[in-house]
């Protein structure tokens, strides 16, 4: 421990010194902080567009006629729905780690190709993500009036004419709202990947706190960042959803 | 919610009608197949990994099912004087409340973990000459204190919604009959808040299941953390599927549980459904 015990400074001079602890540069923590929340949320906003399309390919399946696509879309979503956060990602970063290298390997077997960390974390994200926010397209696929569908498939749509001109369109406002309590999720399940291999906002700070013994410190800085991501996120959220609900009554 | 509506159309005597059963088949046919997959692309099922690590696995599923109710359970009493201060006009409360519901519902639990847990043992020195160190210096205790002033949050903007979804009406007839403030809240607002409040609250108790798995990355040895153990050991991947299989069973069992106690506590409202 520190030879000079903290209680004995002046409490001015303490805050001081953990003040200059996050300053930018090589003295400071301030920099990796830096790089691990921007890394954090890379992997938030690359996972998203992967997870929307997988969400919305497996709530078409359930909301399909073929009993079978059905029966794999629930199977998919009580599977990822059930298993915690922590096991699914690292249970697919691996496989995908094995996997992948497998497969090229048996291809091209003298390459040394390795699939990066980052898009090992963003498929395992995307995997949840996709089976949470594909609860949220079925419901909101079922809360357009049937008749919608049926008045399109009379004037002559095919289905797929159907759902892409009639369904689709609807579905943002409708879902909107609970993709973004996902969205909220999603970033703060960013965290779990520190565990796994990436250098996010949470990695750089027990980095941070094995350095400088300040673990209350650093933990409630990387706190206050997630914090004012998710802040600004819902800030940015709710204005989303007056736009998309802009030509509704507001209730 | 299908189940519900199902067995709440006829009262007592309802099965499942055939459609869903169909459904159900279809299920388990698609599992069939994906577990057949997963057993030709892994050649043998390493028994020796299970018989040697079973009962661990049953103590990490207890370990597992000790933090998530004890930290239910006791969120469940913190959540109810919060949501009453969030919902109440005097102004110190309600902003202490809305902090702590913003911070513990805006941050990842596992951050939220590490703050008290490494945090706490930089003060070790003022905690031993409190006589607190014993608690913060066991995982499992720290683990169970941040779980519950996590899910306290959730449930307090629960039981916020359900209170004040219901009819002002409610407290104004209870006002009339000349009831005071707590019988009210106890005997009128309550119970009905809890109705509404069910199934979020079961979403709530599934949610810390598959949560509380994050105990293990301090070292409490849940499933989670077992099967870490089991992996490091054996280097056999098999143990997380087996975990994987035990944390299914347990959400499935803990939903359909739920389920039924949710079809019971609102079966005075299943004619009116």
């Amino acid at each position: 421990m520190n030879s000079t015990a903290p209680a004995l400074q002046s409490d001015d001079t303490r805050m001081g010194d953990l003040l200059a602890l996050l300053a930018y540069g090589p003295d400071g923590w301030g920099d990796e902080l830096l790089a691990g929340a921007w890394l954090t949320i890379r992997l938030a906003v690359v996972t998203l567009p992967f997870g929307l399309a997988l969400g919305l390919l497996i709530a078409i399946m359930k909301a399909s006629g073929q009993r079978y696509f059905r029966a794999v879309g629930n199977v998919y979503t009580t599977v990822f729905r059930g298993l915690p956060e922590l096991l699914t990602l690292f249970v697919i970063y691996n496989m995908i780690q094995i996997g992948v290298n497998r497969l090229v390997n048996s291809f091209f077997p003298d390459s040394s190709f390795e699939i990066g960390g980052f898009a090992a974390g963003v498929i395992a994200l995307a995997v949840v993500f996709g089976a949470f926010s594909s609860e949220v397209f079925l419901g909101a696929i079922k809360a357009i009036p049937k008749g919608q569908v049926e008045a399109g498939r009379s004037l002559g749509l095919s289905a797929t004419q159907a759902f892409r001109l009639i369904t689709l369109p609807q579905l943002w406002r409708l879902a909107l709202p609970g993709l973004g309590n996902l969205w909220l999720v999603l970033i703060k399940d960013t965290s779990l990947v520190s565990v796994i291999a990436l250098n996010d906002l949470l990695r750089q700070t027990q980095v941070a706190v094995g350095v400088t013994k300040e673990p209350f410190f650093f933990y409630l800085i990387a706190c206050m960042i997630y914090l004012a991501f998710t802040l600004v996120s819902s800030a940015g959220l709710n204005r989303l959803e007056a736009r998309a609900n802009r030509g509704f009554a507001a209730r | 919610m299908s189940e519900i509506t199902a067995s709440s159309g006829a009262t007592s005597t309802s099965r499942k009608p055939p459609a869903n059963r169909q459904a159900m088949i279809d299920r388990f046919v698609v599992l069939a197949i994906v577990v057949a997959l997963g057993a030709w692309i892994i050649p043998d099922i390493n028994w020796r990994l299970v018989d040697r690590y079973w009962d661990r696995y049953l103590e990490g599923i207890l370990v597992t099912f000790q933090l998530v109710f004890l930290s239910v359970g006791v969120g469940a009493l913190l959540s109810l004087p919060v949501a009453l201060a969030r919902l109440s006009e005097r102004r110190w409360a309600n902003l202490l409340a809305r902090g702590y519901i913003t911070f513990f519902r805006g941050t990842p639990l596992l951050a939220q973990l590490f703050l008290v847990y490494y945090g706490a043992g930089q003060f070790n020195e003022s905690l031993q000459s409190v006589g607190l160190w014993w608690f913060f210096r066991e995982p499992f205790y720290v683990a169970i204190l941040t779980f519950t002033l996590n899910t306290g949050a959730y449930q307090a903007e629960i039981m916020r919604g359900a209170i004040q979804s219901l009819p002002r009406g409610q407290v104004e007839a209870a006002e009339a009959l000349g009831m005071t403030r707590w019988p009210t809240f106890f005997k009128v607002v309550l119970p009905q808040a809890y109705v509404v409040a069910l199934r979020p609250l079961g979403n709530e108790l599934i949610l810390m299941i598959k949560g509380s798995a994050i105990a293990s990355i301090v070292t409490v040895l849940d499933l989670m953390g077992v099967t870490s153990l089991a992996y490091a050991r054996s280097f056999n991947f098999q143990a997380f599927f087996w975990a994987a299989l035990l944390y299914l069973i347990a959400v499935e069992v803990v939903r359909r549980l739920w389920d039924r106690l949710e079809i019971r506590l609102t079966r005075h409202l299943a004619l009116a459904r």
